[in-house]
């Protein structure tokens, strides 16, 4: 099982390195969006209200984190997807899914970070913090949208669907994120962001467990 | 007869809610006085919407544990029944929020979260909308009702409870138990409680038999 996943994250690092567009377009729509915001807003580096910096950090994240996700089930072909079915037990498959796109999640997010820093300035003052928060951030939104686009995927019109099963779905990781990565903004204690980062750790458990749970039964059709 | 007695128990149940609930002494306190009894149409409410959220997902585990199109169409009428109850805990609450807060709507945490939970909800029916293979439209529902319901249990339980709230039992506010000492509230709450979950479970009862009927006529 552990030999399976480790090997279909593989697979899928090195699908991702031999069609590069993917990543490629995606490291590009993240970098874009936030050029857009920057001359949006036209303001000078850190001129921008923490709030909205946070705020809009984030935001960003999600619409990229869902373009991301969309990818590993909906643009899936169908022909691929019953060649999965033969090869792979369905538990590891959604879990190396989960794992590989947490761990571009994060990859994203650091690139993301950098370029918005950049050009928008940077109000974090605990910048540990707000890495171990893009992580368990990472985790949380790739173990609910890889579910969501699996199920998603096997409807029509399901980009739309995607972003209507995931948004509600997604407020209360969101909500969390943006609180604790507040704190880290504002340089508190790290113990005042404890309750928030087991209270996400905590939703993430669940949305894993129950994607574990129930992907078999998606997988079945 | 002897089979819906449980709907004459739901009928007097009810009656006894409405006139009790309206007529009947409540303890005097600032600020709230006679809004009070919102209590007794507000939670409710959300105590029938959790109710049928709940039947609604163990019927969608049974569904996908059995494939019975029966199971589907139980998990499907609970869950809107469940929003019906919902609209009316928002609605009640509202209302309530306009005497109490002063505006009907001020952002409380609680607001906020239980329309993100019928937000959820209402997805599943768009979900249910854009699927055309009976059987694959079944089970794919069944497996997001099951992942909303485990969303929304940390959006109602957890995350108010994480904020400062205006609300009842949140934030420092005296919550239900405040109350102990008056037991005639608290008979009248329960009996609520009860009669409004008996309706919901009557309404879906209703129609499921009403969607059991098209289906036979269907084929």
């Amino acid at each position: 099982m552990l030999a399976q996943i480790i090997h279909l994250i593989k697979k899928e690092i090195v699908l991702e390195w031999r069609n590069r567009y993917a990543i490629n377009g995606i490291t590009l729509y993240l970098i874009s969006t936030i050029f857009i915001c920057y001359l949006g807003f036209n303001v000078k580096s850190n001129e921008l209200d923490p709030i909205t910096w946070n705020v809009l950090f984030w935001i960003i994240i999600l619409f990229t984190a869902i373009s991301v996700v969309a990818k590993s089930f909906i643009q899936e072909k169908q022909g691929l997807f019953l060649y999965y079915y033969w090869l792979h037990d369905p538990t590891s498959l959604i879990i190396a899914r989960t794992l590989y796109n947490a761990l571009l999640m994060v990859i994203l997010g650091v690139v993301g970070l950098l370029v918005y820093s950049i050009v928008l300035g940077n109000p974090v003052e605990d910048i540990i913090l707000f890495l171990i928060n893009v992580i368990v951030a990472s985790l949380g939104l790739s173990s609910a949208l890889t579910m969501i686009s699996a199920i998603a995927a096997k409807a029509k019109n399901s980009h739309t669907l995607m972003a209507i099963l995931s948004f509600p779905v997604i407020l209360p990781i969101l909500l969390m994120v943006i609180k604790v990565s507040k704190n880290a903004m504002d340089g508190l204690e790290r113990s005042n962001s404890y309750d928030e980062l087991a209270t996400l750790l905590a939703i993430n458990a669940i949305t894993g467990a129950v994607s574990y749970l129930l992907f078999p039964y998606l997988w079945r059709s | 007869m002897r089979k819906s007695w449980w709907k004459v128990v739901t009928v007097v149940l009810l009656v006894y809610v409405i006139t009790g609930g309206l007529l009947m002494e409540v303890p005097r306190l600032n600020i709230l006085n006679e809004t009070i009894r919102a209590l007794y149409f507000h939670v409710p409410m959300w105590f029938g919407m959790i109710i049928m959220l709940v039947v609604s997902m163990v019927y969608s585990v049974k569904y996908l544990r059995s494939s019975n199109a029966l199971y589907d169409t139980i998990a499907l009428e609970f869950a809107n029944v469940g929003i019906v109850f919902g609209i009316f805990g928002i609605l009640t609450g509202m209302f309530w929020a306009q005497f109490a807060w002063g505006a009907w709507w001020s952002g409380d945490p609680k607001q906020n979260a239980s329309a993100i939970g019928l937000l959820i909800y209402l997805a599943y029916f768009v979900l249910r909308g854009s699927l055309e293979d009976r059987e694959q439209r079944a089970r794919i529902a069944a497996v997001y009702n099951i992942f909303a319901f485990a969303a929304l249990i940390p959006l109602l339980f957890i995350l108010p409870r994480l904020t400062d709230s205006l609300h009842p039992g949140n934030g420092g506010n005296p919550g239900f138990n405040a109350y102990d000492l008056d037991n005639r509230m608290r008979r009248v709450f329960y009996t609520a409680v009860i009669g409004w979950s008996l309706l919901g479970v009557w309404i879906a009862s209703v129609r499921v038999r009403i969607r059991r009927i098209e289906s036979s006529l269907e084929l």
